[in-house]
């Protein structure tokens, strides 16, 4: 089950926690895989650890020709992007009235404008192959909110909006979009929390722990199989049950 | 014909398997080719490609029929 032997998979974020597992268990399954992020130190490392079929391909999501280019760099890797993980994605945290234009606008052009695109880019070549995998990385707080994160939880909430729009687009041409609303994961991000940050949060979620990247990972290999056909337009929550539906 | 219609019905004949006799003048891409509309829109993309050329949305609107298109692609190419 789950075989992705033949199959291209581009993922946005990769030198992150959550990506780079994504990257990882996609290219266990046997995919060929495009690790697309700004920090090349990390991506590298993560190249050589898989050793083939990986291909490093730098991009700033906030740089709009960079992000056109993307797609059409990761087709000359690898011969084609059968899979896209839209998996990247910044905070610009703060309380609404103390909240710049530039930190709203950052938000939603690298969570949201850059899905949009590189959607657009590679949905052309899977249409023509008639088959395709779209799973975009949305989170928890797009369907419940969170205080500070206006910019944050609107991008989020946007991907979703986004992929159900697109997934009745181009259903009929064996493409499937879909997300993966993630939870709090221990990531490097969650790690920066204080003790009290910490309990505030395991006290919201009932399975009483974080996720761990290789849960969201699994929810991205199953969306991004061949047996998932039939599922479009979904939001998987991988949350330990802190948001249900 | 003109070489623009042949390679015209070509893209038509090999995105929309139809037969080659079924793609007149006034055949219309939805209407008479079954065409939906993702196809027409995948068409004028094939149409950009083979051609080098831009074809705008409004423009595209009015291509209906392979008779629009070539007459179209004639005059922008």
């Amino acid at each position: 089950m789950f075989d992705l032997t033949g199959k291209c998979a581009l993922v946005t974020g990769a030198s992150g926690g959550i990506g780079a597992e994504i990257a990882r268990v996609l290219h266990t399954a046997g995919a060929t895989v495009g690790l697309s992020g700004t920090r090349i130190q990390p991506l590298e490392a993560l190249a050589a650890d898989l050793g083939e079929r990986a291909h490093v391909l730098s991009c700033n999501l906030s740089n709009p020709e960079e992000v056109e280019g993307l797609v059409k760099r990761a087709v000359e890797a690898m011969g084609a992007v059968d899979i896209l993980v839209n998996n990247a994605g910044i905070t610009r945290d703060g309380l609404i009235m103390r909240m710049s234009d530039e930190d709203w606008q950052s938000v939603i052009d690298v969570n949201l404008t850059a899905t949009f695109r590189l959607c657009r880019a590679a949905v052309r070549g899977m249409m023509k192959a008639r088959w395709g995998r779209i799973v975009n990385i949305s989170s928890v707080v797009g369907t419940t909110g969170n205080p500070g994160q206006v910019n944050y939880a609107a991008s989020k909430a946007g991907m979703v909006g986004l992929s159900k729009s697109l997934a009745a687009e181009v259903a009929s041409r064996g493409i499937t979009v879909n997300c993966v609303a993630p939870g709090f994961i221990e990531t490097a991000m969650t790690d920066k929390l204080n003790e009290q940050q910490r309990a505030a949060i395991l006290g919201a979620v009932p399975a009483g722990r974080m996720g761990t990247p290789q849960e969201i990972a699994a929810a991205v290999l199953y969306l991004a199989s061949q047996e998932a056909g039939y599922v479009t337009g979904a939001t998987l929550h991988v949350n330990g049950g802190m948001a249900m539906g | 014909m003109s070489d623009i219609a042949d390679r015209v019905k070509k893209i038509v004949v090999e995105h929309l398997g139809v037969e080659e006799d079924k793609v007149t003048e006034s055949a219309s891409f939805i209407d008479d080719l079954g065409a939906d509309s993702l196809d027409t829109v995948e068409l004028v993309m094939a149409f950009e490609e083979e051609f080098g050329i831009e074809i705008p949305d409004d423009a595209a609107e009015t291509i209906q029929t392979f008779g629009d298109a070539v007459k179209f692609i004639s005059e922008a190419a």
